[in-house]
């Protein structure tokens, strides 16, 4: 295995990238449960955490694995763990929990087939809405999707930042594909990506509120052990940490965790576009599947096809303004996915009136490729 | 900041007050003549008297009676879901191995819903502290049958006799590979000091387990009386593993084991860990 801090092309999987890019991160811990098609991450983080001055653990299932990375990230270390669909449902009401109590930490989900065990070694995309949804309740959710290995790396970054910066639970949903591709990759230097870590109090402790509702709505955030003692519980809370039930407490709360998100929208949002300024038609697709749906929009346009491509790398939160400004001239949309019709409901929400939803859609556990993509590309022009 | 070591002229309740977050959080939601009130005093007179400072004292919980036990107190308190608190505190353990890590749980908490994590960090030997406050039902949710109701006895959702069998905590523990398992009841407050003490003082996962009373709803559905006739009963059948040693076997008929119940050396989860880091690091 190559380190992390050089800058050589290396030969790498999605899932390898994905280890690498958490030890990038200065990830230190991490809690994991074996489940195909992830288990790589686990194999790779635990070679690599001791080495570095972290903590590796396999816990005795999701739930636990879940548990023990937020008991760690409240402990002061970056804190990651791994899975798939199954795992991933285990994970919700702990995930939940780490909205609630505000405590940053990264999940990646290498999707495969559902629902139940599935299809533990082939590709499904169909967690997209799990992804937002997954735990009771309201609150709202960071998810990134990378397409390449390189990507796997960066955006494993990206996913620390996030959940760094506004304390929260952040997603990586990569899948079967993808984490199992190899890709000849340049690895970053340090430096090189931006890391970003959580802010620290500088009050004494007695002016310390743990919840605090500052003017941005992200809180400092003090480790257990740092000399602020206090308290976390996933019963509605106020700005101490002590349960409430309070109506004004209650709304308070509830809008600092989804605002201190949407407010952010523009620094979260990430989407890559190609041709969609003069784009009559423009497919949306993300992961793997957008691979197919690039070599696609490329052939489409060989044959004199006004086709664009859009690639949401940020997930969650859906880049509406972003999606319907590169809609603006284009008549039709092909939204494809491996599931049977999930991001496609989020694009009908936002597409503009002159703008017609059209999709495309596999789940019996193969990839789309591009001549299926090029095909509807055809058919719905 | 509390001074390691106090006056022994102290009274009991000057002590523990120190360690209470008495601005929030009271009254308490226990109801009265609970035993859970009991075991957090016991908790709290340990930890002075080894002259641990609040500020590396994390207190992790599930859901439950019991474990609504740390908001009152003012360590690092830790209230998590149903059933996780052990997964949890083994996560704070094992990023900040300096912290005294003690997990309060109660019977449905530990041995249903968390009983996977229990026997796992007892196989593991993690260097946490594990106060069981076994009450025999779900208290919280109101008298339902829990792990620890006995064969028979009545229960909201056994209202017919409980058909199943009680799990015995410690001897799962053992079996699952504990380094140090006690067990004492609110009765037997100074014993439960003392097994409490000797716990956290264990560097390996330890566990004690505290028998309480639910007069609310165990001693209610069970006709077992109220809070102090459930004392008595523990008064009347508890007997120390010291003095049982030495009785024949019809003497003990009836009756359950205190004290320390189990103490071997192994090697710590996190300690074993710390050596490898130090190794690979060389």
């Amino acid at each position: 295995m190559p380190s992390s801090n050089t800058s050589a092309r290396v030969l790498m999987q999605g899932n390898e990238a994905c280890a690498h890019g958490a030890i990038y991160s200065g990830c230190r811990f991490f809690g994991g449960y074996p489940i195909t098609p992830s288990t790589e991450i686990a194999e790779g983080m635990a070679r690599m955490l001791p080495k570095y001055g972290g903590r590796f653990i396999q816990m005795e299932d999701e739930i636990g694995s879940m548990a023990a990375i937020i008991g760690a990230s409240a402990a002061g270390l970056k804190s990651m763990t791994a899975t798939s669909g199954p795992g991933y449902s285990l994970m919700q009401e702990n995930i939940g929990y780490a909205y609630m109590t505000e405590v940053p930490c990264v999940i990646v989900n290498v999707q495969r087939g559902g629902p139940s065990t599935g299809l533990p070694t082939k590709i499904g995309q169909a967690d997209t809405m799990q992804a937002r949804w997954g735990p009771h309740g309201d609150y709202n959710a960071i998810v990134v999707a990378p397409a390449s290995v390189r990507e796997c790396f960066e955006q494993t970054v990206k996913a620390f930042n996030f959940s760094e910066r506004f304390r929260t639970p952040v997603t990586l949903l990569g899948d079967e594909v993808l984490g199992h591709m190899r890709e000849v990759i340049t690895v970053p230097e340090e430096g090189e990506l931006e890391v970003i870590s959580r802010e620290k109090p500088d009050v004494p402790s007695e002016w310390y509120h743990h919840f605090e509702v500052t003017p941005n709505l992200v809180s400092p955030m003090a480790a257990v052990g740092d000399g602020y003692r206090y308290h976390m519980t996933g019963l509605t809370h106020d700005s101490e940490g002590f349960p409430t039930a309070k109506i004004s407490e209650i709304k308070r709360k509830l809008d600092k965790l989804y605002y201190k998100i949407s407010r952010f929208y523009d620094e979260i949002v990430q989407i890559d576009t190609e041709m969609t300024e003069d784009a009559s038609i423009c497919v949306l697709a993300y992961g793997t599947t957008a691979r197919a749906a690039r070599q696609a929009v490329h052939m489409a346009r060989e044959k004199r096809i006004r086709a664009g491509l859009i690639r949401p790398i940020t997930i969650w939160p859906f880049a509406d303004e972003h999606i319907r400004e590169h809609l603006a001239h284009a008549k039709k949309v092909l939204v494809v996915e491996l599931n049977m019709g999930q991001l496609v409901n989020e694009v009908r929400r936002i597409a503009p009136r002159h703008c017609k939803v059209e999709q495309l859609n596999r789940y019996d556990g193969e990839v789309l490729n591009p001549v299926d993509i090029f095909k509807k590309i055809l058919e719905v022009k | 900041m509390v001074e390691a070591t106090k006056p022994e002229d102290k009274q009991t309740s000057d002590v523990t007050h120190q360690y209470l977050r008495t601005k929030k959080n009271f009254p308490n939601v226990w109801c009265p003549g609970c035993g859970i009130g009991t075991v957090m005093g016991s908790i709290i007179r340990s930890i002075d008297k080894l002259g641990y400072k609040k500020n590396e004292v994390v207190l992790v919980s599930g859901i439950g009676c019991s474990s609504r036990l740390p908001v009152y107190c003012d360590f690092n308190t830790l209230h998590t879901t149903h059933g996780r608190s052990i997964a949890f505190a083994s996560g704070v353990k094992v990023a900040k191995p300096n912290l005294k890590v003690i997990v309060v749980t109660g019977d449905g908490d530990c041995l249903a819903i968390g009983g996977n994590h229990f026997i796992h960090a007892c196989r593991r030997n993690i260097d946490l502290t594990v106060i069981l406050i076994n009450n025999q039902i779900y208290g919280m949710t109101g008298g339902q049958c829990s792990p620890a109701t006995p064969n028979l006895a009545y229960a909201t959702t056994a209202p017919y006799g409980n058909l199943e069998h009680n799990f015995i905590p410690v001897d799962l523990a053992k079996g699952a590979g504990a380094s140090y398992i006690a067990r004492s009841t609110v009765y037997h407050v100074q014993q439960m000091d003392k097994m409490i003490v000797g716990a956290l003082q264990k560097k390996g996962f330890s566990l004690v387990e505290a028998i309480s009373n639910c007069h609310t709803y165990y001693g209610r559905l069970n006709k077992e009386g109220d809070a102090v006739a459930m004392l008595k009963w523990m008064k009347e059948h508890a007997m120390s593993a010291k003095v049982a040693k030495n009785l024949p076997p019809e003497k003990l008929e009836g009756k359950f084991l205190t004290g320390l119940l189990w103490d071997v050396e192994k090697p710590e989860f996190c300690e074993e860990y710390e050596k490898l880091i130090q190794r690979l690091q060389k």
